[in-house]
């Protein structure tokens, strides 16, 4: 996305204004009405009153006695701060384990060229496709086997599965642009590999190692399955699972509470987002395009 | 010369030990639980009992299992239908967002926000948007006149196909417009002068300039696409869990509720390797995508 901006101008003077109002501008306050509603409704519905919540009358678009009694119930009687706060800690691990280990791997196939090389990149890209869904259920039972069970730990050492192919993917693109020539003046000087990776390849792979680790972070913050699987406590669950099954009482849905839930759970990821929108497309498009 | 030295220097040596953190993960994490996976569909596991061998028992007895039928249906309208719809609305809102206009960084940046924040979550927020009784929907459709009962969203079995599909459908269009929009950015401008010195219309221009540039990024973008979308299985965990009637159960969320809630590991995980010739198909069909790549931007045919 670094060029965005002027190629696309191009011959945009021949459309006219009113013209461009029904062709542009129209479908796309369509198209962001759309994407962003939902957003909205999590947002009105965390701090309604039941009494409007639950009432054809009124406009339901709007609050008349705005109440934190939805948030308030979230905060103080769930286990919901322990889940966020078990979602930071084991996407934040699982991160920064999956991107440590991501760099030597890539550095290993995309510059050391050892014997194997092409063929290692290439599993690691069919390693990208392999879906959590077909993986889950051999996966718990080799979880229950090492003891790990309903521990943090489980998602730790799981989530790299998803992570490491990623990142290593997305990081062999970024290594592949530096050129090799900088490496060769390091190994004249006297650098050895080790030396060359830290002091050369990783200052200008940079942008490369946030794209990854945006991404990683975001992957691992709104994984589902692995979490719903292998963790069975309140207070070892991550957000989404925790919301998902611990908010849910019966037949009784408490709306206000689900809905600041989700909002709550969102807000971290997309503050995080809003700050690295480049790095993150980058990420995105690069792990597509290579 | 020191071992340290020599290992140095060596790059089979080296390459080996920094690919060792990520190796030895994967393969034990990964490649051994998909064989595992492989497995134990041939056997007749239940939680806490190892099980026997059985050969193709748990494919026989799903082929003739109505509810793993109809999961089997589910998922291929699920993502062909999801995967179609997406590809439309992604490519038009791609187009869209690649004129030229006022705030365009920050229309990128917010279309993208339903992708990044947890499916699960916005499902959340889905399911009381289909809410039977006070759906803001249904609302908004009586006060236009145009139906007179609320729907029910979730509790009819099209209904409720339809409107998972929906969910999928909101959260995917921002990951195909932002990769197809960063497709469209490479194509140069010129193109388009020089078929509108030819008098081509914008429809034109559109067919036989953008259409045959994109496609090589088509083709992937809608193989993940496809890819994510078969394998599904959050969203229809939370908003129906499978139902009303498992009229939308995918096989993902199937062989949890076989394996997991039902404790038959065995038949669940045969369920999901039966989506493994799905996902093959969907990678071979990248594959053929990538290699078209390659002539079309003037390498030589591999």
């Amino acid at each position: 996305m670094s060029q965005s901006g002027n190629d696309a101008v191009g011959m945009d003077f021949l459309e006219s204004t009113p013209r461009k109002l029904v062709t542009v501008y129209l479908p796309l306050t369509a198209f962001l009405f759309v994407l962003l509603f939902p957003f909205y409704w999590m947002a009105i519905t965390s701090f309604k009153p039941n009494k409007e919540l639950l009432s054809r009358d009124g406009n339901p678009f709007w609050i008349i006695e705005p109440t934190l009694a939805h948030v308030n119930k979230l905060l103080f009687q769930t286990a919901y701060p322990q889940w966020m706060w078990n979602t930071v800690l084991v996407s934040v691990v699982a991160t920064f384990f999956s991107l440590a280990a991501s760099v030597l791997a890539a550095y290993a196939i995309e510059r050391l060229r050892f014997s194997g090389a092409k063929q290692t990149g290439l599993a690691i890209f069919l390693a990208y496709l392999v879906p959590p869904s077909i993986l889950f259920i051999p996966l718990a039972s080799v979880v229950f086997q090492l003891g790990l069970f309903d521990t943090r730990l489980a998602l730790i050492l799981t989530y790299p599965t998803f992570l490491i192919p990623f990142c290593t993917w997305l990081l062999m693109g970024y290594f592949r642009t530096i050129p090799f020539e900088l490496e060769e003046c390091a190994l004249i000087d006297g650098a050895n590999r080790w030396q060359i990776l830290v002091k050369i390849v990783l200052p200008l792979a940079v942008p490369g190692l946030i794209s990854a680790g945006i991404f990683a972070f975001t992957l691992s913050w709104n994984e589902f399955i692995y979490a719903l699987t292998f963790v069975s406590s309140s207070e070892i669950k991550t957000l989404p699972v925790g919301v998902v099954t611990e908010l849910v009482e019966g037949d009784v849905y408490h709306w206000g509470s689900l809905m600041a839930g989700a909002l709550f759970g969102s807000l971290p990821v997309a503050f995080i987002y809003s700050f690295f929108v480049e790095y993150y497309v980058s990420g995105l498009t690069g792990a597509v395009k290579e | 010369m020191t071992l340290l030295q020599r290992l140095e220097n060596s790059r089979n040596a080296l390459g080996l030990l920094f690919l060792l953190p990520a190796a030895a993960l994967l393969l034990f994490f990964l490649t051994y639980p998909l064989g595992l996976g492989i497995w134990l569909g041939f056997t007749d596991t239940k939680v806490g009992r190892a099980g026997v061998w059985v050969g193709l028992e748990n494919y026989e007895y799903l082929f003739g299992d109505s509810v793993a039928r109809l999961s089997l249906f589910n998922t291929v309208f699920y993502t062909a239908v999801a995967s179609v719809v997406k590809f439309v609305l992604g490519l038009w809102l791609a187009l869209l967002l690649n004129k030229h206009m006022p705030f365009k960084a920050f229309i990128r940046a917010i279309v993208l926000l339903p992708f990044i924040v947890p499916t699960a979550l916005s499902a959340i927020a889905f399911w009381w948007i289909f809410d039977a009784q006070f759906s803001i929907i249904s609302w908004a459709l009586m006060k236009m006149g145009l139906i007179d009962k609320y729907i029910d969203f979730l509790g009819e079995p099209w209904n409720a196909r339809f409107s998972v599909i929906a969910a999928n459908v909101w959260r995917g269009v921002p990951f195909v417009a932002i990769t197809l929009l960063a497709g469209l950015q490479t194509i140069s401008p010129s193109y388009y002068e020089a078929s509108a010195i030819d008098g081509a219309t914008p429809w034109q221009q559109f067919r036989h300039v953008t259409l045959p540039l994109l496609t090589p990024i088509i083709a992937v973008v809608m193989t993940f696409s496809v890819l994510f979308t078969f394998t599904d299985f959050q969203l229809i965990y939370v908003i129906t869990r499978g139902g009303p009637l498992n009229a939308t159960h995918l096989m993902a969320t199937l062989s949890f509720q076989r394996a997991i809630s039902g404790g038959a590991l065995g038949e669940g995980a045969a369920i999901s390797i039966a989506m493994v010739p799905f996902l093959l198909g969907a990678i071979l069909f990248s594959y053929f995508g990538l290699q078209r790549r390659a002539w079309q931007q003037g390498g030589a045919d591999k």
